[in-house]
């Protein structure tokens, strides 16, 4: 597919998402916006599983931090959301880059394990901290704008917040530092030997993808109107990495994909069986084997992200 | 340039470098020779800090570069080649020299400016100089054995190197390329202005290339001086030069 025709389906599809209130039903609108929120949690994720090479266990920890954070502002303290969600990332962030500077001195399956191991301390923090987050009864109850009362409204609003931190989020992927995390992803050995300091930078690409699963997560306390402690749980690790993998991490918009068709596939199979999980894992299993570049592989030929 | 003073490196009871001291002269062309397992590329990773030694200091430009990570090393302009070839597979060539152009300016933590367009012209410019301008685009992956090695020397230049190691540059290339890769390193030697050290099994290009040889066995330095006085050398003939390698 050329940049051009790439760049008319992306228009394509936000001219039929923006009109998608006057004709879908309230289901469908839902189920949009909850598959917009995880695109983005998705798209932070590839950050470090695309373009740094660092494949995070843990990912649902800032996901859930920023859930949490925003959902708590905004009820018990009765911050404005023009505060609140910037606190939760800005929170996501800062607890993305204490976690981080103990992950990056390890790689791979080491890196990966530490990351559940510190995303599953969060989870218990959430779930033995009952007097702040609920604990397992959950976060419920929170308190929305009254401009966001409306869903369409909501549907809108969400739109925005993905789409520009989809934008910013391209940006940071295409500048220099992206283009050296694909460097690191590449050969970090030799990345090292021209000068780069490899630790320092996959810091700071899990400190920008921490923030931006805040983000996801923030909007999601907002959708569900609580947070459950579930969302800090590995399996929602598991899920986001499974949505990146099923789209395709060799490319930016993969995982958003990946997000949309994971959604929309588990509610047609719910419709017909109960072993959903058990469908995921055969298409997991021949993504794996036949589509190991993901489902955007099919459309188009190949290529690296930021490369052309 | 260099100086290497009593470098120790032990691995698990095994000495792989003893006692070695060693002193690079601005501009001079030095090769390292010695049989398998004398304690060249170990040599190597201490001066460019893959690393640390157990005792002994690097000296670069008069200051000590003991320990210190390969990232500051090479951001001083002391840059390597590997053995085995090291460059980043599925970036395009100019990629791949953007990737040391972006290290050499301290841009790699910036988040705004397009990382494609930045350098494009220089990158070209120096894959030009290894011959590899009309392939900027392709994917590195895809090259000869021989021109991800020349590849690999593109990406180390432009680094901006004072001081350049390359650890056996022609192993495994056909006698052909050898000396292309033998007449491009002295070229761009020149023209950079490059202190160089080199290991190398191939004697040809040994004497050919070297205007200074160290002996290593065992991992002790037993001769160094130039190629006649090497030639001539009892010590090395008996262990070395003699086996006809």
């Amino acid at each position: 597919m050329s940049r051009r025709q790439r760049g008319l389906g992306l228009v394509l599809a936000l001219v039929a998402l923006l009109c998608l209130p006057l004709w879908g039903s309230r289901y469908l609108l839902d189920l949009s916006t909850e598959v917009a929120i995880f695109a983005l949690f998705a798209l932070s994720l590839n950050l470090l599983v695309g373009y740094a090479g660092d494949v995070s266990f843990g990912h649902a920890a800032y996901f859930a931090i920023g859930a949490y954070a925003n959902a708590i502002l905004l009820t018990s303290y009765e911050w404005p959301l023009a505060l609140s969600l910037p606190a939760a990332v800005l929170l996501s962030a800062t607890a993305a880059l204490f976690i981080g500077y103990f992950c990056v001195r390890l790689s791979a399956i080491y890196f990966a394990m530490l990351t559940l191991a510190f995303a599953m301390l969060v989870w218990s923090i959430a779930f033995k901290w009952r007097g702040l987050t609920g604990g397992d009864d959950g976060f419920i109850g929170v308190r929305l704008p009254a401009f966001l009362e409306h869903r369409t409204a909501f549907f809108y609003f969400t739109l925005a917040v993905v789409l520009v931190s989809a934008v910013l989020l391209r940006r940071i992927c295409r500048s220099a530092f992206g283009h050296t995390l694909l460097a690191l992803r590449e050969n970090r050995l030799r990345a090292e030997f021209v000068g780069i300091d490899s630790r320092r930078v996959r810091l700071l690409a899990f400190v920008v993808a921490g923030g931006f699963a805040g983000v996801a997560g923030g909007l999601f306390a907002l959708y569900n109107r609580g947070v459950f402690v579930e969302s800090a749980f590995w399996t929602e690790s598991a899920r986001v990495l499974i949505m990146v993998l099923l789209g395709g991490m060799y490319s930016f918009f993969g995982p958003a994909l990946g997000a949309a068709v994971l959604y929309v596939l588990e509610a047609l199979i719910n419709q017909y069986t109960e072993y959903w999980p058990a469908v995921l894992g055969l298409i997991l299993l021949g993504i794996l084997l036949f589509l190991p570049e993901g489902l955007v592989s099919l459309g188009r030929r190949w290529r690296t992200p930021g490369d052309d | 340039m260099l100086e290497a003073e009593n470098l120790h490196k032990r691995f698990a009871g095994f000495v792989a470098v003893d006692d070695l001291s060693l002193v690079l002269r601005q501009g001079e062309s030095h090769a390292v020779i010695g049989p398998n397992g004398a304690g060249k590329t170990t040599l190597f990773n201490l001066i460019s800090g893959h690393l640390k030694p157990d005792g002994g200091r690097v000296l670069f430009e008069g200051h000590s570069i003991t320990g210190r990570p390969p990232h500051r090393i090479a951001r001083l302009g002391l840059a390597r080649s590997f053995q085995h070839i090291n460059i980043f597979p599925r970036l395009s060539l100019r990629a791949n020299v953007q990737v040391a152009l972006i290290a050499r300016n301290g841009q790699h933590f910036d988040l705004l400016r397009h990382g494609d367009r930045l350098h494009r012209q220089p990158a070209e410019e120096v894959l030009d100089q290894v011959g590899l301008a009309a392939v900027a685009g392709e994917p590195a992956g895809t090259l000869a054995y021989g021109q991800q090695k020349q590849l690999e020397l593109a990406i180390v230049l432009a680094t901006g190197p004072r001081l350049l190691l390359l650890d056996e540059p022609t192993a495994g290339m056909a006698p052909a390329e050898t000396s292309a890769a033998i007449r491009l390193i002295s070229r761009l030697k020149e023209e950079h202005r490059l202190t160089l050290l080199f290991t190398e099994h191939d004697m040809q290009m040994v004497f050919d290339l070297a205007e200074r040889i160290s002996v290593l066995h065992q991992g002790r330095l037993i001769a160094s001086g130039s190629p006649e006085e090497i030639r001539r050398d009892e010590q090395v003939r008996r262990i070395y030069l003699g086996k006809g390698d």
